[in-house]
C-alpha cells in the first residue's frame, strides 16, 4: 500500500486512467458557475484547485462526486462515463469544509458508516474503525460524541470516515479552511503523506496558495469569468 | 428605569383563570371522585369507550403521519410551480371549525359510512394533515442536506440514506407532530359527534351524552378526570421520548435550497402530494355542492330555509345564529385582549414567577374544550354564581381557549422592545403610568390586533365548550350546524351545509384580516 513520492509516476497525458473531466458546464439558479471546464487526475496524483471563495470550486467537486448534474460535459473514470452512476456507486469520497459529521452517531459510528453500508461483520468492523482512527491519530476516541471534538479533530474524523468507504478518489473541499494557519499546514502535510501512503488520488480545493503547493503534486487555478469559472494551470 | 410593576397587570388574569378555569376544574375533580362517579370505573362500557378513543387516536395519528410526510418533504424540499399554493391549500383544513369538517365529510361520504371508524379516520387525517406538513416540513426545510450528501458519497443508496441519516435526524420533529395529532384526535369532539355512531364514540362525546341526555353529571365528571389523566400520561411519555431522541445538530438557518424534481422518487412523492392536495379540496367542494343540491336538481331552497323560523319558539331561524356568533366573537375578543394583554405584560415585566403565570395561562389550551365547557356548566349552574342562563358564560369559555393565543402573540413583541425607550420617556419627565401608555401600549396595539383576530377565529369555530354552554334559544353557528346535522332529512342536512359555508366564509374573513394585520416576519401559529 505504501509508495514513496519518488516512485510515483505522473502521467497526465493519458486520459483513459483515473479521472477525466471534460468540458463541464454548470449554472445554478440561472447563474453560470463553471464554463466548459476540463481536468484530469491520474490514479496516483494529488491535484490542488486554487481559487477565491465562491468561484465554483465546490460545485466542481460536487459534479465529480455525482451530487450535482452538469448542464453539459462528461466525467469519466478509467474511460467509463459516470453520468448514469449515482453518487453512492461512484466510490468517490468527499470531505466537506466543516466536516459534516453525523450528529446522531459517535466518532466510531461516523468512521464506521461506510463499513455499515457494505455490511462488514461486527468484529472486523471494530478493528477496521480502530485502524482508521489510528491512521488519523485519534486512536481510542471512538466513543466520543462528535460535538465534543475540536475543529481539527472533527476534520480528522471526517477524513477517516471518507477513507473507511475505500474511495478510488478523494475530494477535499477546503478541509482545513476553518482552522488556524499552524494547524492547517500541519494537517495538510499529514493528509498529503497519508494519501500518498495509501495510494489514493485526491482533488484538494483551497483558496490558500501555500496550502495548495504543500498538499498537491500539481496546482491548477480556477479563474472567475462572466460565463463561469475557467481553469488555468 | 424599571417597567411598571408586574402585579398591576397580574391580578386580572390570575383572578380570571382562577375563577373560570381552576375552580371549575376542582369541581370536576370532586364530582368525578364522588361515589357515583367512581362506580363508572368498574363499568365495562367505560373501558370500551376509552379503548375505542385510544384506538382511533392511534390509527388517526399513524395515518396522518404517513400521509403527511411525503407532502412535508415535497412542499419544503422540492422546487415546483405552485409550491406555495399547495402548502396553503394543505393548511386550510386545520383552520376550519371541527363541525364544518364533520359536515363536509357527511356531504362527501356515502351514507353507508355513517358511524364508521373509517369515516372518523379520514376526517381526522384531513383535519390534522396540516400539523404534520407544518411541524415536520418546517424542520425539514432547515435540515442540513449535506448530511445526506455525505452519506451518499460514503456509498449509501437512497433507502439507506433515509434509514440511517434522514429519519434519525427528522424523528424528533415527527414525534412532536405525532404527539400533537394524538392529543387533537384523542380529544376530538365535533368530528366524532357528527360522524361517529353508537359503537364509535369517544370519551369526549360520551361526556356530552352523559351530561345532556342522561344528566349523569358525576359520571361525566369521572370521564373528564379519566381523559385528563390519559392526556397527562401521553404528554409525559412524549416529552421523555423526545428528550431521548433529540439530536443536537446544526440547522441551516436560512433553509436549504429547494432542488429541482429529477429523480423518480421525487417525482412519485410530488405526485402523491398533488393528489393529496386535490383530495383535501374534495370535502369542501362536496359541502358547497350539498348546499345547492335539492332532490335531483339544483336550487337555493336550503339557503332560503335558513331565514325561516321553526315550528316552536325555541326553533328560531338558523340564520339568527350568525348574529349570535358574531356578538359572542366580539365579546370574546374584548375579554381575551384585555385579560391576555394584561397577562403578557405581567409575564414580560415580572422579575420572578413569570414562567408559573405563563404555564397557568396555557393550561386551558391543554385541557379539552369539552372539559372546559363541562366544568363551567357544573360550577356556574348553581346560585350564587348562576351564570348559566346568562349569555356571558359562552364568551368566557371561548376566551379561556383564546387567551393563551393572545399571550403568545403579544409576549414576543413586548420582550423585543428596547428598554431604553422607557428610559428616554422617563428622562423627559413621564411617570411610570404615562410611560406605559405612551411607549409600551402603542407597540402592543398591533400585536393585540393580531391576537384579537385569533380570538375571533377561535370563538366563531368553537364547538366543544359551546355545546355545553350555549342557551337553547341562542345557538352559535357551530351549535346550530350540529343541531341540523343531528336531525334526519334533506331539509336539515341541506341547511347544515349552507350554514357551514357561511361559517367558513366568516372564519376566513377573520383569518384574512388577521394575516393582514400581522407584521411581516413575525411568528406564525
Amino acid at each position: 500500500m505504501s509508495s514513496t513520492p519518488e516512485a510515483r509516476t505522473t502521467d497526465t497525458s493519458s486520459s483513459s486512467h483515473g479521472l477525466d473531466v471534460a468540458a463541464i458546464t454548470v449554472s445554478l439558479g440561472g447563474r453560470p458557475v463553471l464554463d466548459s471546464l476540463s481536468l484530469t487526475v491520474a490514479p496516483d496524483e494529488a491535484v490542488a484547485l486554487l481559487g477565491p471563495s465562491g468561484v465554483g470550486k465546490s460545485t466542481l467537486l460536487r459534479v465529480i462526486a455525482g451530487l450535482v448534474t452538469p448542464d453539459a460535459g462528461v466525467v469519466t473514470w478509467d474511460g467509463i462515463d459516470l453520468a448514469d452512476i449515482p453518487a453512492h456507486r461512484r466510490s468517490i469520497g468527499l470531505v466537506f469544509q466543516d466536516a459534516v459529521l453525523f450528529p446522531h452517531r459517535d466518532v466510531a459510528g461516523n468512521v464506521g458508516y461506510g463499513l455499515d453500508v457494505i455490511g462488514v461483520p461486527e468484529a472486523e468492523r471494530r478493528s477496521e474503525i480502530e485502524r482508521l482512527l489510528d491512521l488519523v491519530d485519534l486512536g481510542g476516541l471512538g466513543e466520543r460524541a462528535v460535538d465534543t471534538l475540536s475543529g481539527g479533530q472533527a476534520q480528522r474524523v471526517a477524513l477517516a470516515r471518507a477513507l473507511g468507504a475505500r474511495p478510488r478518489l478523494l475530494l477535499l473541499d477546503e478541509p482545513f479552511g476553518a482552522l488556524d494557519r499552524d494547524l492547517r499546514e500541519r494537517l495538510g502535510a499529514e493528509v498529503r503523506d497519508l494519501l500518498r501512503a495509501l495510494g489514493v488520488p485526491a482533488v484538494h480545493v483551497t483558496h490558500d496558495a501555500a496550502e495548495a503547493a504543500l498538499v498537491a503534486d500539481r496546482v491548477l487555478e480556477l479563474v472567475p469569468s462572466e460565463r463561469g469559472a475557467r481553469l488555468e494551470g | 428605569m424599571q417597567p411598571p410593576a408586574a402585579r398591576w397587570f397580574a391580578w386580572l388574569p390570575v383572578v380570571f383563570v382562577g375563577v373560570f378555569f381552576a375552580l371549575p376544574l376542582t369541581t370536576v375533580l370532586s364530582r368525578g371522585f364522588s361515589a357515583r362517579g367512581v362506580d363508572l370505573l368498574t363499568s365495562a362500557a367505560t373501558w370500551r369507550i376509552l379503548g375505542f378513543t385510544t384506538l382511533q387516536a392511534v390509527l388517526s395519528t399513524v395515518l396522518t403521519v404517513a400521509v403527511g410526510l411525503p407532502a412535508a418533504y415535497a412542499v419544503q424540499r422540492l422546487d415546483f410551480r405552485g409550491r406555495r399554493l399547495v402548502l396553503a391549500l394543505l393548511t386550510v383544513p386545520f383552520v376550519l371549525p371541527t363541525v364544518v369538517v364533520g359536515a363536509s365529510f357527511r356531504a362527501l361520504l356515502p351514507e353507508s359510512w355513517d358511524g364508521t371508524l373509517a369515516a372518523i379516520l379520514v376526517a381526522h387525517v384531513f383535519f390534522n394533515l396540516a400539523v404534520v406538513v407544518r411541524v415536520v416540513g418546517g424542520f425539514w426545510a432547515h435540515l442540513d442536506n449535506r448530511y445526506e450528501q455525505a452519506a451518499r458519497t460514503l456509498g449509501a443508496g437512497p433507502i439507506t440514506v433515509w434509514r440511517t441519516v434522514t429519519w434519525p435526524l427528522l424523528r424528533p420533529a415527527v414525534l412532536a407532530a405525532a404527539a400533537l395529532v394524538f392529543l387533537f384526535t384523542f380529544t376530538s369532539f365535533g368530528v366524532v359527534l357528527v360522524l361517529g355512531g353508537p359503537t364509535t364514540t369517544t370519551l369526549e362525546v360520551e361526556i356530552y351524552r352523559r351530561t345532556v341526555q342522561l344528566f349523569d353529571l358525576p359520571g361525566a365528571a369521572m370521564l373528564c378526570v379519566l381523559q385528563m389523566a390519559a392526556v397527562v400520561v401521553v404528554l409525559i411519555v412524549a416529552t421523555r421520548l423526545q428528550r431521548r431522541l433529540t439530536v443536537r445538530q446544526r440547522l441551516s438557518r436560512s433553509g436549504v435550497a429547494l432542488r429541482p424534481v429529477r429523480s423518480t422518487t421525487d417525482r412519485v412523492l410530488l405526485g402523491i402530494t398533488l393528489v393529496e392536495t386535490v383530495l383535501v379540496a374534495l370535502p369542501l367542494l362536496a359541502l358547497a355542492r350539498a348546499s345547492v343540491r335539492v332532490g335531483d336538481g339544483w336550487g337555493l331552497d336550503w339557503w332560503r330555509a335558513l331565514a325561516v323560523d321553526g315550528p316552536t319558539t325555541r326553533d328560531v331561524a338558523a340564520w339568527a345564529s350568525v348574529r349570535v356568533s358574531v356578538s359572542y366573537a366580539v365579546a370574546t375578543v374584548l375579554i381575551a385582549v384585555v385579560v391576555g394583554g394584561s397577562a403578557a405584560c405581567a409575564i414580560a415585566y415580572a422579575r420572578r414567577g413569570a414562567d408559573a403565570l405563563d404555564s397557568a395561562l396555557t393550561l386551558p389550551l391543554g385541557t379539552s374544550a369539552v372539559t372546559v365547557g363541562f366544568g363551567l356548566l357544573i360550577t356556574f349552574a348553581v346560585p350564587p354564581f348562576d351564570l348559566r342562563s346568562s349569555w356571558i358564560i359562552v364568551p368566557i369559555g371561548h376566551a379561556l381557549v383564546a387567551i393563551p393565543l393572545v399571550v403568545r402573540t403579544v409576549l414576543p413583541v413586548l420582550r423585543s422592545m428596547d428598554p431604553r425607550l422607557r428610559e428616554v420617556a422617563a428622562t423627559l419627565g413621564a411617570s411610570v403610568g404615562h410611560t406605559w401608555r405612551t411607549v409600551d401600549l402603542p407597540v402592543l396595539s398591533r400585536a393585540m390586533g393580531v391576537g384579537a383576530g385569533f380570538a375571533a377565529a377561535v370563538s366563531l369555530g368553537e364547538f366543544g365548550a359551546t355545546s355545553f354552554l350555549a342557551r337553547a334559544d341562542a345557538p352559535t353557528l357551530p351549535v346550530q350546524i350540529g343541531r341540523l346535522l343531528a336531525r334526519p332529512g334533506e331539509v336539515n342536512s341541506g341547511q347544515a351545509a349552507a350554514l357551514s359555508v357561511v361559517l367558513v366564509v366568516v372564519t376566513a374573513l377573520a383569518v384574512v384580516i388577521t394575516e393582514r394585520l400581522r407584521a411581516p416576519g413575525s411568528a406564525s401559529l
